[in-house]
């Protein structure tokens, strides 16, 4: 699989990242570079290899279902750059 | 109308459930409905760095029973994933869901329309996390300058019920939903409401040439807050596809919201972009192995559920199918029926009052059947006396009334409103005496063959004994007096 220059300006819209020309570029070749190093992997025979869901060999981890005390409200809002009336404040959402 | 015009309706709904737990799905935050604004968040459900979720066990179950109650198979190992996109109710800007391996798939639901049964696959349900709230500073989200977070909603437990593109028409869709949520009402593991948005829906829609087997290009409609509104929304989107394709038009693949005061879908342009999710597995989680024993283990645990019942109802208690279907469609107003019937001789009596004056008193005080004053030993107390002829039928609907407003048993009320019901001879024909000098014209049309005069007559004496004479009596005495005039 090869990585083009648009699926890089595709994914980086994506995450909402402004890149310059070179980045662009640079990226691309990296990505290209990351992907032939997994290809690699492929000449292994894997068939009789479960597909990892996790790094860590463990499974059903849970916490019972108990409710505890939250963080009080100025706390929460302590990182909001706009906050009113107990909200965070944002931008207009969707343009008209 | 599974048709319109040349075409064949073809819908799917995803539907999403708020789960029952106390704590949420990946921290221990209350679930609690209506509090302050962010007063139940911590930094878990702000995804800030450091934190890690850890799963709610309570939510595993519940989804699982919800699986089981949809004829599900539940999977051996299921896994979370990371659903990646911006939007200002996602403050860790993925939610944590379930791509390839759902907790449960492959189910399917009867539904009754129009007085025919219909099967409905289950595509799957899974486990995610719910969205922050949005308040907008204007009506609508276009005409707002800003908006306002709360978060107190981030994080708590939903399942999203996907079905098969098997239904065919909006009424369908109606159908399935209703028992979607008599289902899950009866499993316990949400309390369903959509007022308060605990139960949501979407629906994809699409047409096809009649006799076509491929399915067309579908819409995603959202923004549906009742499912008079999906049925609404879907009629009316059916309708504009119709349109377009006949008029040689193509359906654009897209979401549409649907605008409730004018009753049309309004198309979200640019929102298909963001269409691209690009799941990965949540490293923050391990996977879920559900073990065959809990599951046989939570089977043991769901309680008899609306089919069932209604079939029940059927052969215990000889009700027809359409009552049956209806009072088994609540789960309150079933338990509510059952209780009543088993003390009665007369089972149907039970169902005719609580399809009937009990559940239009319930409709207009905006409560379930649970919540009601009027117990079920209330209506039994309340036949016995009509059986005993204490009181008459027609009275009996003021003693239901007042039962219902006041929680006072049936010979309180009776005692107290001087209900009883006038079985003594010489009164009642004291009063028909009156009516009959009253009424001259009428007995004179009576005398010339006019049969309807009588029933006019009865309506005077019933009137006049403010509906306590007993009607049985009253007919009896007044046909002997007119014979002998
Ligand atoms: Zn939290």
């Amino acid at each position: 699989m090869m990585i083009k220059r648009e699926d890089v300006e595709h994914v980086a819209m994506l995450a909402r990242l402004e890149l310059s020309e070179a980045d662009t570029e640079k990226f691309t070749r990296q990505l290209n570079d990351i992907l032939q190093a997994v290809d690699k992997l492929k000449k292994l025979d894997t068939a009789n290899v479960e597909p990892t869901a996790h790094a860590a060999p463990m499974k059903n981890v849970f916490r019972p279902d108990k409710a505890r005390l939250s963080w009080p409200q100025e706390a929460v809002l302590a990182n909001a750059p706009d906050p009113v009336d107990g909200f965070f404040r944002v931008p207009k959402i969707m343009e008209g | 109308m599974a048709y319109i015009g040349d075409y064949e309706i073809v819908i799917g709904l995803e539907v999403h459930a708020e789960l029952l737990t106390e704590s949420k799905l990946f921290c221990g935050c209350s679930t609690e409905f209506g509090a302050e604004p962010n007063t139940h968040v911590c930094p878990v459900c702000l995804g800030l760095p450091g934190v890690l979720p850890v799963l709610n066990e309570k939510a595993v179950r519940y989804a699982v029973k919800a699986g089981l109650a949809l004829n599900c198979q539940i999977a051996d190992f299921s896994k979370f994933d990371r659903k990646n996109y911006f939007y200002p109710d996602l403050p860790k800007a993925y939610q944590i869901s379930q791509y390839d391996l759902p907790l449960c798939r492959k189910g399917k639901m009867r539904v009754m329309v129009n007085g025919e049964v219909k099967e409905i696959g289950i595509t799957r349900v899974h486990l995610e996390e719910e969205a922050g709230k949005s308040v907008h500073s204007a009506e609508t989200i276009l005409g707002s300058d800003y908006s306002k977070e709360d978060y107190n909603r981030t994080g708590i437990p939903l399942i999203e019920i996907v079905s098969e593109p098997d239904m065919r028409s909006p009424e369908e869709a109606k159908a399935y939903l209703e028992r979607l949520k008599t289902i899950l009402q009866y499993t316990g593991v949400s309390d369903v409401k959509m007022e308060e948005g605990s139960l949501r829906c979407d629906a994809n829609i699409s047409l096809r040439p009649k006799e076509a087997t491929k399915f067309g290009t579908r819409t995603e409609l959202k923004n549906m807050n009742s499912f008079r509104a999906v049925q609404k929304a879907l009629e009316y989107e059916a309708g504009r596809q119709e349109e377009v394709l006949r008029q040689g038009g193509v359906i654009v693949q897209e979401t549409r919201t649907w605008d409730e005061s004018r009753g049309v879908t309004i198309s979200m342009r640019g929102k298909e972009e963001a269409n691209d999710y690009r799941y990965f597995p949540e490293p923050d989680l391990v996977p879920v192995v559900v073990e065959r024993s809990l599951v046989e283990e939570l089977r043991a645990e769901l309680p008899e559920l609306p089919n069932s019942r209604m079939e029940r109802y059927m052969r215990e208690f000889g009700l027809p199918e359409f009552d049956a279907d209806l009072i088994a469609s609540s789960k309150p107003l079933a338990d509510f029926f059952e209780e009543a019937a088993k003390q009665c001789r007369d089972p149907k009596a039970v169902a005719n009052w609580v399809m009937g004056d009990f559940t239009r008193l319930l409709k207009a005080e905006e409560i379930e059947a649970d919540r009601s004053k009027l117990r079920p030993r209330h209506l039994v107390e309340m036949l016995a006396l009509i059986d005993k002829g204490t009181i008459s039928g027609k009275i009996a609907k003021t003693v239901f009334e007042e039962m219902f407003a006041t929680g006072k048993d049936a010979a309180i009320v009776v005692k107290e409103k001087g209900l009883v019901q006038i079985s003594d001879e010489g009164e009642v024909t004291r009063i028909i005496d009156r009516i009959l000098a009253e009424n001259p014209q009428s007995v004179t049309d009576f005398k010339a063959g006019k049969e309807k005069a009588i029933t006019f007559l009865v309506g005077q004496v019933m009137r006049a004994s403010k509906g306590k004479a007993n009607p049985a009596l009253v007919n009896e005495i007044l046909r002997k007096k007119l014979a002998g005039l």
